[in-house]
Parts: structure tokens; sequence; C-alpha cells
């Protein structure tokens, strides 16, 4: 009877397993508003500078031209192993050949069109909080970009972590991550808040991870080690970043600091990505930098 | 005896003096790290004095951002061959960010170098005119010194 109670509580614990590493998709209702939305072209160009598409998905030492070719290639290391960025661009070897919705899936849920999960290297999780009309506007601009045929490389990432199922409890613990309340409201914040939440995904280096890599989003944009493993990506809370709204709108617009260094890494290709915004979002995300709860240095 | 220790000696005092000479030469980083940082300085000087026009966080002053403009574009124009030599990377010493790849891209790393002469030309040609003028320009320089950055300095 004992052995039998064991054995159903472990079959039942595998089925439980089974069920939360399986790929999930988007929400019904989140599909019907994807495919209804406008394919608009001018709307898509500005979610894709602000979600920073190019930064990662063009190939490795290319500039980020104003129609990029996103054929992969960039390598990303980090403690779980190497992750390179795959071809992204309307060819069969990147995204050609996808429908809208399993674009959607890919870019908002983690799940290819094959049904696999994606690693989180790929910011999927902020992405997940994208308005169904930006998604449908940038899959429409993504497909006039020049296609490329380089093959994507395979990621170089050790057991257990090369099992792709094991993402689905990744996710299930680390999938959602909770924001703080900001200190203030107002429509500019609220704009700035789904800027640097969402589509900018700031959150995924200036936030430190835990062991298994999900965000500590008690140390939410506190700052963080540099994956790379040179130098410390800075907290850029109140508490750590006490640069003026017109310094931090002159380093978001020319990439100047303060004391007239330069942004590097790849904080230069995100004040790239943010000059090419509109001033209203850039003063957005300046006024949420300054509402969001300050974390102290350590 | 006598001579041995004599020799003994003369060979110790040769090897601290040889010492002290290497230790001397490793004294901080090599000349030409020395006169890029001082180039990077003088840059920084130059379009703090802009930049702070530009933001509003000084007056605009058409005389003095013209020479702050031309400046920048003389510094930003002088030949820099001298300053790369090889050995002078973040694996070989210490005291200087540049990234070794450098000397694997140099081509790309001077056609950079030439892209913030020229946004340096582009600025000088308006800096002096009207503040309007100096803000549309600052963009091209900054974007100059961070595609460079970007590649090809270590961060901190």
């Amino acid at each position: 009877m004992l052995k039998r109670s064991i054995a159903a509580a472990a079959l039942l614990g595998a089925g439980v397993a089974w069920w939360i590493t399986a790929p999930a998709y988007l929400s019904h209702s989140t599909e019907t508003a994807l495919v209804t939305a406008d394919a608009d072209i001018a709307l898509g160009e500005q979610v894709f500078w602000a979600a920073g598409c190019a930064s990662c998905h063009v190939a490795p030492g290319t500039e980020e031209a104003d129609t990029p070719a996103l054929a992969g290639g960039q390598a990303f290391p980090s403690d779980f192993g190497t992750f390179y960025a795959p071809n992204i661009s309307p060819s069969p070897e990147g995204i050609g050949a996808w429908t809208l919705l399993q674009f959607a899936n890919a870019v908002q849920a983690g799940v290819s069109p094959e049904g696999a999960h994606y690693y989180p290297a790929f910011p999927y999780t902020a992405y997940a909080k994208a308005r169904p009309e930006d998604v449908a506007a940038l899959y429409a601009f993504m497909q006039t970009l020049p296609a490329d045929a380089t093959p994507s490389r395979a990621h170089d990432v050790g057991f257990p972590f090369n099992i792709r199922r094991s993402l689905g409890g990744w996710k299930f613990l680390f999938g959602t991550p909770k924001a703080p309340a900001l200190l203030e409201q107002s429509p500019s914040i609220d704009r700035g808040t789904y800027l640097v939440e969402a589509l900018s995904h700031c959150t995924e280096c200036h936030t430190e991870r835990n062991a298994l890599g999900g965000l500590n989003t008690a140390r939410w944009l506190g700052g963080a080690p540099n994956p790379n493993g040179k130098g410390r990506i800075p907290n850029i809370t109140p508490a750590a970043l006490d640069w003026s709204e017109i310094d931090l709108m002159a380093y978001f617009t020319t990439g100047l600091t303060p004391d007239y260094d330069s942004a590097g890494g790849h904080m230069a290709s995100v004040v790239q990505n943010l000059a090419r915004l509109p001033e209203s979002d850039r003063m957005a995300i300046v006024d949420y930098l300054k509402a969001v709860p300050p974390i102290a240095k350590q | 005896m006598t001579l041995i220790r004599a020799l003994a000696t003369t060979a110790m005092t040769a090897s601290l003096i040889s010492g002290m000479a290497l230790a001397d030469g490793h004294a901080g980083p090599p000349a030409e790290v020395k006169a890029r940082n001082g180039l990077m300085a003088n840059y920084s000087l130059n379009l703090g004095i802009l930049g702070d026009m530009a933001k509003g966080k000084s007056d605009y002053n058409a005389d003095v951002a013209a020479v702050a403009a031309a400046n920048l574009a003389a510094l930003a124009g002088t030949d820099q061959s001298l300053l790369w030599p090889t050995g002078t990377d973040t694996m070989s010493i210490d005291g200087t960010r540049a990234l070794p790849k450098i000397w694997d891209a140099k081509a790309d790393f001077d056609s950079k170098a030439d892209d913030l002469a020229k946004a340096a030309v582009a600025l000088a040609a308006v800096a002096g005119t009207d503040l309007a003028g100096l803000q549309g320009a600052m963009g091209g320089v900054g974007g100059a010194c961070g595609a460079c950055h970007k590649a090809y300095r270590e961060p901190k």
C-alpha cells in the first residue's frame, strides 16, 4: 500500500514536472489582439530601435545601419555557457518563413516555432510586457529589412542547461519578474515604465541575478557584475545615479557623460538606439529613472 | 677569497642597478599611452565646454565655442600613427584600456578615428554660428566617440 502511494506520488510529481516544463504559448486574447492589429511599419521601426534588436543581432563588428542585416553571430558569454545571437533577418535562415503568431510567441513567450524553449539570454521576459500592436508592428517592420543567408550558430552550453525542457522550470520560477512600485506617477513615467521594463529591457543587464539566472527583483536596477567578466554594470537607481535630468538627456542623445567621457561597450549601442527615439521617449526614461526606488550601493 | 668576494659584490651591485633601471622603466605606462590619455583629456576638455553650452549649463558664447570646436577638430585631425605601437594593449601592459583587437582590425580602427575627425570638422563649421548649430552637431561627435569605445575600449 505504502509502495503504491510512493509510486503514485512519484508519478504525480513527474506529471507535474512535465506539465510545468511544457512550452506555454501566448493567451488566446493576446493572439487575437495581434492578428487584428495594423501592420504599421513606421511604428514598428520605433519599436525596433526601442527594443534594441539590432544591437545583439547584427553580425559581429558591424555597425547598426538604418536598415540593418540581422545576420546574428555575436557571442554572449555567461555563467551557463556562450550564447550566439541567431539570424533573425527575413530569410529562410532567419524568420522569413515565420507567421506573426510564431514571431510573437518567440518574442514574448520564449517559444520557438518548433515548440522549444528559448534561453533567456533573449530578453523575452521583458518583451512579454510589450503591447500586441507594438509586436505586430515590429513584425511588419522586420519583414522590410535585408535578408541574410548566414546560418545561425548553435549555443555552446553544457549539461544540464543544454536540456531545453529544463527551461520550462526556469520560466515557472523566474519568467515573470515583478517590478517594484515607483515613487511617483505621471504619463511620462508610465511611458518610461513601458520603455525601461518592456521594450528596452534595461533590467536584463542592470539588475543582478541569482545562481540560476533569475532576476533579483529586490535589487531592481541596482547594478550587476558584467557577464563578460570585466567590470560592473552600474546601479542606475537614484541611490547611485545622481546625474541631473539634463545630463541624462544629453547622455541618451550624444552618449557623452557629465564629465565628457563616452559610453562604451554595449551601452554605446543602447545610446545609439535611444538617440533614434522621439525626444519625449528619452525624457520618459529619464523620468522613470528619477522615480524608481533607490537601491543602496553595495 | 677577497677576489671572489669582490666579484660577488660587483655582480650583486650590477644586478641591483639593472633591477632598479628595470623598475624605473616600468614606472607608469609608456609615453605613447600617456600621450593617448592626454589626447583624450584634451578632447574631453573642449567637448565639455561645448557640451555644457549645448545643455544650457553654461551660456552660449560664440567665440569660445568656435575656439573649443577648432581645437577639437585640430586634435582629432593629428596623425595618430605614432600613438598606437604594438604591445600597448590591455593584455600587454597596465594603465590602458586599449583592447588587443585594435591591432587585429587596424583599418577599421583608423576609419573610426577618421569618423571623429570628420564629425569634429562638421562641428567646428557651425559651433561659432549659433546655439542650435552647436546642439545639432554634438550628437555626431558623441556618436563617433561611442562607436570607437564600443568596439575597442575595455569596460571599466
